[in-house]
């Protein structure tokens, strides 16, 4: 390790505010990289399923109206 | 050469990309997150700190492979865009749609990584030098096949606008690339040059190497996963996909 304290290490010899903002910019933009399709596909599932949720009820609507 | 053009005809096939990509996206994924937090732990705690810049140099770790993806990501939109004009595949145009939304922000990542860099080391955020002009033109390209996509309404049409967009800032890569060596800039030569040996010691260009590679990984996974919900989203009213959510529903 190439810094005697955690204090130190945090610190980054005064440049600590520069370095830990940009990390915690590319920690987001990597978390979001991941996470951002992952949410798209299952929000895909959920909208079309209901869609076939729906589509399968009104099949069933229609057909009951022509038997009657 | 028979066995070329199954190969070809196959990769023009959404659905069978589609399998390709599921199946790969996670571990491409995984693989890249866990490089990066080894050498961003590496770099940030380990890496002995440089002898003119002390410890600011660390956002090093970060901002080169986010630029360095933020160049290949746009080169691999400008091919796609070839293989859409030239051979009218599909799948090309849904990579271009894939790959801009992430190419824009990686490359937003190393503009705002190499401004906070900046601050410290050249004493200001911004200078208008041709290193950071032209990478800021490329983000402006990336932002620009985003808005053309959203603005024109035939999805044939946008793909092949977008694709001669694509084509046309490539132009810019080699701009980017040779910039710090053809004209006097603020910013510093490229660190890595592949006919010499590096300048820096391996303890610290090991862990940019290794970040760098996980970057590679990283967008090869989310590439995928993100060309697999677009050809969720294109092939909607085909019988394969509405299958799949039948599965998924039950």
């Amino acid at each position: 390790v190439s810094f005697p304290t955690f204090a130190d290490f945090l610190a980054m010899g005064g440049h600590g505010l520069y370095v830990w903002t940009s990390y915690a910019l590319g920690v987001a933009a990597i978390v979001a990289s991941v996470v951002g399709p992952a949410r798209a596909r299952r929000r895909f599932f959920v909208v079309e399923g209901e869609r076939q949720k729906r589509d399968l009820a009104g099949q069933r609507s229609s057909d009951a109206s022509r038997s009657s | 050469v028979s066995d070329v053009r199954t190969w070809w005809h196959r990769l023009g096939s959404p659905r069978w990309f589609y399998g390709v990509s599921r199946a790969f996206a996670p571990w491409l994924t995984g693989l890249g997150v866990a490089a990066i937090a080894v050498a961003f732990v590496w770099g940030l705690a380990f890496a002995p700190p440089d002898y003119q810049q002390g410890n600011s140099f660390r956002i090093m770790y970060l901002h080169v492979p986010a630029a360095i993806l933020a160049q290949n990501c746009y080169i691999l939109m400008g091919v796609a865009g070839v293989v859409l004009l030239v051979w009218r595949m599909k799948l090309a145009d849904m990579v271009i749609v894939a790959a801009a939304p992430w190419g824009c922000m990686i490359t937003a990542l190393a503009l705002a990584t190499g401004a906070i860099w900046g601050k410290p080391t050249w004493g200001t955020w911004w200078v208008w030098d041709a290193r950071t002009t032209s990478v800021l033109v490329q983000f402006f390209l990336y932002a620009a096949i985003i808005a053309l996509r959203e603005a024109i309404g035939r999805e044939e049409t946008a793909g092949r606008a977008c694709a001669v967009l694509a084509i046309v800032g490539a132009v810019n890569i080699p701009i980017i690339k040779y910039s710090v060596d053809w004209w006097l800039t603020l910013h510093q030569p490229a660190t890595f040059k592949l006919t010499a040996a590096p300048s820096m010691p391996p303890e610290m260009y090991l862990p940019l190497a290794v970040s760098a590679l996980g970057f590679y990984l990283l967008f090869g996974g989310v590439l995928l996963a993100r060309t697999a919900n677009v050809i969720l989203e294109r092939e909607r009213r085909t019988q394969w996909v509405q299958d799949l959510v039948r599965e998924t529903r039950a």
